[in-house]
């Protein structure tokens, strides 16, 4: 570690990670970002200054040892980074690809004050796709098993942290996915070509069988089994609830119900979790446009604008045809733009359009009841609103016409009440999501935790990490002391 | 693996399986469906539950041959299975005594509303039945039909079975001589039938359930890919549904909705056809 003087590190600039350019790109579903080469990654870790009371460890939702991890990066001891990593994160490949470091970990870093923070994120990557490929950690890190059983429902980001916390220690866990593969919204919502289909499996196949975790596909929690089934009849002493925040938000304007007007969800879940994108090899479709406009600027907006722009130029390529135009829609301005900065940059440089300020009010159909046009409508900024955004109103009169044929909606999710089947004791906001300690998960119902997007509302994978390892901590108090 | 215990051929297309799927099976009830998947390159495919065995843990899908994906089903044997079987889905539907029930059921969707014939009849109604298809061949389980209907009407288009007639026929004049006597009519088959009977029945005043089946992704409320019109209102088939009072379904919308992937759906079923055939001349099939 002490190769380098605090100067040189310093002087050293933040290494660029290698990526597909975007010509070729947005012709093919493969990652986009290619990941640091070991000279980049050895480079990119000699930056980080060591710092004795590092801030980036807390800006992480799961308490990453990062100044631990990169230590050992830059004393190219793989396998003692990989265990300093997965004493915190059991998912770095993932989070490495996913995570908004740059207003987490990165943002608070000591060298983001001179505007160039370490790359923690792709250090973390790397971190990841080095053990995937070389399984350095070992194989079972099951502690004595306690014999105590817990349910968790829904695969996603929270349950399996939770799931992994439990069952490191010694706990029996259950994990009930509702759909064909574990892993929630990062196998049915985020594209292969931001999080490969193949590392989310690895990663979590090395996760579930290393603990010894018992997995129930195809188990829809509130129709298959209902919660109290789980504790009353199944045997279970606790449950955490973290099935996601699965449903999609439709607005209600005239023609919302066409024949090429889809929520982002069913789009994404076509592309992603069905391969619809080699049809007909995978037997389930997935059309697009010519004239794609996708409502709404979050990460999921960006994700099916991304995965239109490459479906149709995938297929003008195969049959001679045109590429599509995409473009996404949104009520307010540049600035307020939710999705990560480097989503938005990548969908720019591919070629999506953006069309700021502007909301649709009606979408036209044709004889067959399919989209033909979408009215939109002028707005501009007002005042701050409770969200302390600036609040978009509409400009009287200022309304056109947008030429499309298909409308994908990307206005946010709330959680499936499917779940809360006969399940009266849990309380519930008006917005649907589960009401929880924010510190342990725990519910308004003994024995019931619940965490991740069901709590929150749609927010990001790491978040999601956090309230599982935070609830598996409570659980596992409570199943040492029976003490709610 | 979902295994296949049973399998039954009904007629050219229509084919019957018996499935090992005992959380299934414990938790069924009528009007309920399941969603399932062949293999890992397989869509999810929507069916309804027509049958199910508590007590050996199986449930009973009886399908026609209509698309690439029931083909393929077609193909299965006892002893292979589905990689994927999650359910019972969507709501039950609601059997009270009510007196004197109409279940009427077209084509392969007979063996859709038989459990729900069979669950009015168990509630201690009268039921009466009528079944109907294109032509003999494609009728499924009469004689269940019979045995749990207190009366039965088979149709056929072409009147190679049965009475020569549409379902609509015996309904109206059901409708016209008991209009008192009957409380609800139940309706499952392809949407023009039910369209037919709501509008049949529409006269009299008498509501009528529907069952719909439209385009699905996972079936649990996720995709919105379901999406209907009832009264006005988007509902979602796979989780507010699948019944509805058929009074209030915009059917032009869904026939609409059900078509959005024909050209798909016929490009995937030549497709599947040519790979058969290039089987069938290696001699592998």
């Amino acid at each position: 570690m002490s190769k380098f003087s605090m100067k040189e590190r310093l002087e050293i600039p933040r290494q660029e990670m290698p990526t597909q350019n975007p010509e070729a790109r947005r012709a093919n579903f493969a990652e986009v970002t290619l990941g640091y080469t070991p000279e980049l990654m050895l480079r990119e870790a000699q930056r980080c200054l060591q710092c004795r009371e590092p801030a980036c460890v807390k800006g992480c939702p799961v308490g990453v040892k990062i100044p631990e991890f990169i230590a050992a990066l830059c004393d190219e001891d793989l396998p003692r980074a990989v265990a300093e990593m997965k004493a915190r994160n059991v998912m770095p490949a993932i989070c490495g690809r996913v995570c908004p470091q740059e207003t987490q970990c990165e943002a608070l870093c000591i060298l983001a004050k001179r505007g160039e923070p370490v790359a923690i994120g792709r250090l973390e990557r790397y971190v990841g796709d080095y053990e995937l490929e070389e399984r350095v950690c070992p194989s079972s890190v099951r502690a004595t098993p306690t014999g105590r059983r817990v349910a968790i429902v829904g695969s996603g980001p929270a349950g399996l942290t939770c799931a992994a916390a439990l069952a490191g220690k010694g706990h029996d866990v259950t994990v009930f996915e509702a759909l064909q593969s574990l892993g929630g919204v990062l196998g049915y919502g985020i594209p292969e070509f931001r999080l490969p289909k193949q590392v989310v499996q690895d990663e979590i196949d090395c996760l579930v069988q290393g603990l010894e975790i018992e997995v129930r596909l195809n188990t829809l929690i509130g129709r298959t089994f209902t919660v109290e089934e789980l504790l009353e009849e199944e045997g279970y002493e606790a449950i955490f609830i973290s099935s996601g925040a699965g449903l999609p938000n439709m607005v209600r304007i005239p023609g919302i119900n066409l024949n090429g007007v889809m929520s982002a969800n069913e789009f994404l879940t076509r592309v992603n979790l069905k391969k619809g994108y080699r049809f007909p090899e995978y037997d389930t479709p997935v059309k697009v446009g010519k004239k794609v406009a996708v409502i709404g600027a979050g990460n999921v907006a960006m994700d099916a604008a991304r995965c239109a722009l490459r479906l149709g130029t995938m297929r003008a390529q195969s049959n001679g045809g045109v590429p599509p135009e995409v473009h996404i829609v949104y009520r307010r301005s540049m600035d307020e733009v939710p999705a990560r900065y480097e989503e938005f940059e990548h969908a720019r440089e591919e070629g999506v359009h953006f069309n700021f300020l502007v909301n649709p009010v009606r979408i036209y159909g044709n004889e067959r009841r399919a989209v033909s046009g979408m009215r939109v409508q002028r707005m501009e900024l007002g005042e701050p609103d409770s969200s302390g955004r600036r609040r978009p109103l509409p400009i009287p009169g200022a309304e056109y016409d947008m030429d499309v044929d298909m409308v994908i909606m990307a206005l946010g999710t709330r959680p499936n009440p499917l779940v809360f089947q006969d399940a009266a004791r849990l309380e519930r906001t008006k917005w649907g999501t589960v009401v929880a300690d924010e510190e342990t998960g725990k519910t308004t119902a003994c024995p019931i935790w619940a965490g991740g997007d069901v709590v929150t509302g749609a927010a990001t994978v790491i978040s999601a990490m956090g309230a599982g390892q935070r609830a598996a901590a409570s659980i596992d108090a409570y199943l040492g002391t029976g003490e709610w | 693996m979902y295994e296949i215990v049973y399998k039954e051929t009904l007629s050219e297309s229509n084919k019957l399986m018996v499935v090992i799927a005992p959380e299934v099976a414990r938790k069924a009830k009528p009007g309920q469906f399941v969603i399932v998947r062949i293999d890992e390159q397989g869509e999810r495919i929507p069916l309804t539950i027509a049958d199910y065995d508590r007590d050996a843990g199986t449930v009973t899908l009886v399908f026609q041959e209509v698309g690439k994906s029931t083909m393929h089903m077609g193909t299965l044997t006892v002893g292979e299975g589905f990689r994927d079987l999650v359910g019972p889905l969507g709501h039950p539907t609601e059997i009270d005594e009510l007196g004197t029930v109409v279940c009427i059921g077209g084509g392969v969707a007979i063996a859709a509303i038989y459990p729900i014939a069979r669950g009015f009849k168990a509630a201690g109604n009268q039921v009466l039945s009528i079944i109907g298809a294109r032509n003999r061949e494609l009728l499924v389980w009469t004689e269940r039909m019979e045995a749990i209907s207190d009366e039965l009407t088979v149709v056929t288009d072409d009147g190679s079975y049965g009475r020569r007639a549409l379902v609509t026929e015996p309904l109206r004049e059901l409708l016209e001589a008991r209009a008192g006597e009957i409380a609800e009519v139940h309706a499952v088959g392809p949407a023009p039938m039910m369209k037919a009977c709501v509008q049949t029945a529409q006269p009299f005043d008498i509501p009528v359930i529907v069952s719909l089946n439209t385009v699905m992704v996972d079936g649990t409320g996720m995709c919105g890919g379901c999406r209907v019109e009832i009264g006005g209102e988007t509902r979602f088939v796979c989780v507010d549904g699948p019944s509805f009072d058929g009074h209030l379904v915009d059917w032009d919308m869904l026939m609409a909705r059900q078509a959005f992937y024909r050209e798909e759906e016929q490009y995937a079923v030549a497709h599947w056809q040519k790979e058969c055939r290039l089987l069938a001349a290696k001699g592998e099939v």
